[in-house]
């Protein structure tokens, strides 16, 4: 009887000594996670530190430590400021654009690809769309100011030979225009890359639906429609779901270079105001409680979506 | 068999015209700044050049490497995404490498981390005070150490180490081999196409980075990137045209045009990517595919 309890008081203390002795014997494995758990883990969860700043009435000489905390006094700051919700519709309605016209753009371009049956010119179309993907949006903004420029850019020469405008439009300098060209670049830069998954999806589906349809005297149209884009869709839902989260975050790369100062109204995005604003008026405090209320509604987005997706659609998706 | 009706055939022809004007328009700008910037600048200002310079010259290229700030930008932009590129990849190989083995003790608490990554975003501002407070501003680390390692990219590897057969890894451990010699002997030979891809993805953001150069060392002129530095020349541009409230501000004749050294800073810096990328084309569509199966 002793034993036994013995052997069971013991039963713990050896399984602690166990997991370490394992981990010991993998120690290799453990330090080829270490550059990963040290530094990558720094750079993305690092930032987050900053949100204590959010409560605070934050200066710089007292720092973190010795700032006084204010509650929600930065949070009820943001919804009276106009500038923000300015900020907030670009970042939505620049977001909401390009995933409109991304989702529907790589979608039909798939379908078109798979209908074409010579090799060589659709691996041709699939090189040359691809290449914009890995071109920085510096060079897209200088492509898109050559383009769009009043000065003998290919898009007004164009408008002028066909005689629909009578003198040339200087594009990138109409604020309510920044919105559509900044939608076309990105669909422009992203499109060709975005088919790839789709048409892996397109290479999997049964080939028997498209020989019945064609037993059934179905056209290449219908087809497409009643067997290819079907055969579509569960993978489109899941990605459209899984972008809800990007919904407030439009990056700021394309906003920084493709606008300027006169366009600025409509060109303005959420990270660019905030750190512009605290940099520029030394308000720490405020420029994270916008950052934090836009992370937090982004993983709220996610988590929510996510929650959704399982609830409803479980057979379909997954 | 197949028998095609004009309605297929109606079809074939409006496809294979769209997907034609996708590739033009896909292709276009590139040929026409190529063109402009081989063409001589003050005949660039007479406008009309589209797919061929008409009075051909090299002298803008000159130009921009008799600069030696440009020369430098150039150096410093391959060193940066020579070093980050090892680094990189060599971080994602590793971890991506102890994620992929199931009898790893570490690997559940570790994927969450990882995947967590994904949907936690900061932001630019938590970013830039991290990178202030860590004293990283105007140091060639920051331009390093924030991308070290990419969720995404440590996905993709992984996925597609996970798909080896797991006797690889078991049978050259029985032979006594450490992780580091399985790895780089054993399972990095028989996975290049992933490698491959992502180290293109690594290079890629490495060399079209140009925002931590403007937030964080633009104090420093001998960090300065290409990328940057034609950042600078589009800025300047865009905004002397903005201001002058859109009318054509054809610039001094006695200067050079400005937009013709723009073009050929474009095309310098879009060159290396359309060098390598055609080859590992075939690479990446492959790696992305495993690693988008499995998720």
């Amino acid at each position: 009887m002793a034993e036994t309890v013995l052997g069971r008081e013991t039963v713990p203390v050896k399984r602690r000594g166990k997991f370490f002795g394992k981990l010991a014997k993998q120690w290799q494995l453990a330090l080829m996670s270490v550059p990963f758990v040290l530094i990558g883990m720094l750079f993305s969860y690092g930032p987050l530190w900053g949100w204590i700043m959010a409560f605070q009435d934050y200066s710089i000489a007292k720092g973190v430590t010795g700032s006084p905390f204010v509650g929600f006094d930065n949070f009820a700051r943001i919804f009276e400021d106009d500038q923000f919700f300015r900020v907030l519709r670009n970042t939505l309605a620049m977001s909401l654009m390009n995933m409109a016209t991304g989702f529907v753009g790589a979608i039909v371009l798939a379908l078109l690809l798979n209908e074409v049956r010579k090799t060589l010119f659709k691996r041709a179309i699939q090189t040359i769309t691809y290449i914009p993907h890995f071109v920085s949006w510096v060079v897209i903004a200088n492509i898109f100011s050559f383009l769009l420029s009043p000065d003998g850019g290919i898009v007004n020469v164009v408008l002028m030979k066909l005689n629909l405008i009578s003198e040339p439009i200087y594009f990138q300098g109409k604020p309510e225009w920044f919105w559509y060209i900044q939608t076309l670049a990105n669909l422009w830069k992203e499109i060709g890359w975005s088919t790839i998954i789709y048409l892996a999806v397109l290479v999997g589906l049964n080939p028997e639906h498209y020989e019945a349809a064609e037993v059934d005297g179905a056209s290449r149209f219908q087809k497409m429609w009643h067997i290819s884009v079907p055969g579509l869709m569960p993978t489109a839902i899941l990605l459209l779901t899984m972008s809800i989260g990007w919904l407030i975050n439009s990056g700021f790369e394309s906003q920084f270079v493709l606008g300027n100062d006169v366009v600025v109204e409509y060109s303005d995005v959420i990270d660019l105001y905030a750190l512009r604003y605290s940099i520029q008026l030394s308000d720490y405090a405020y420029g994270m409680a916008i950052n934090m209320f836009k992370t937090v509604v982004s993983i709220v987005l996610v988590l929510g979506v996510t929650f959704l997706a399982k609830k409803t659609n479980q057979s379909r998706l997954f | 068999m197949r028998t095609t009706t004009w309605k297929d055939r109606l079809f074939s022809t409006f496809n294979y015209t769209l997907l034609s004007l996708l590739g033009f328009a896909t292709l276009y700008p590139f040929v026409n700044l190529m063109a402009i910037s081989l063409n001589d600048a003050l005949d660039s200002l007479r406008g009309g050049i589209y797919f061929w310079p008409r009075k051909f010259t090299l002298l803008n290229y000159e130009i921009i490497f008799e600069q030696d700030s440009l020369l430098r930008a150039a150096i410093m932009s391959v060193v940066r995404t020579a070093v980050g590129t090892v680094l990189g990849v060599a971080v994602t190989i590793m971890i991506a490498f102890a994620l992929s083995r199931r009898e790893f003790l570490l690997r559940k608490p570790l994927n969450v981390i990882l995947v967590f990554t994904l949907f936690v975003n900061a932001g630019l501002l938590p970013a830039y005070l991290l990178n202030v407070n860590l004293n990283l501003m105007n140091s060639f680390a920051v331009y390093i150490l924030p991308m070290l390692v990419s969720a995404y990219n440590v996905i993709i590897v992984r996925s597609y180490f996970e798909q080896l057969p797991e006797g690889l890894t078991e049978s050259a451990k029985i032979d006594g081999a450490t992780d580091f010699q399985v790895l780089l002997r054993i399972v990095a030979p028989v996975s290049l196409p992933v490698l491959a891809t992502v180290t293109l993805f690594v290079a890629v953001v490495h060399w079209n980075s140009w925002y931590d150069n403007y937030l964080y060392t633009s104090g420093t002129p001998s960090l300065n990137l290409l990328q940057f530095e034609l950042m600078k020349i589009l800025i300047n541009t865009v905004n002397e045209v903005a201001n002058s409230s859109g009318s054509s501000s054809n610039s001094n004749a006695l200067n050079t045009n400005p937009d013709a050294i723009r073009a050929a800073m474009t095309i310098i810096v879009t060159l290396p990517i359309l060098f390598v990328y055609p080859f590992l084309q075939k690479y990446f569509v492959k790696g992305i595919m495993v690693a988008s199966m499995k998720e």
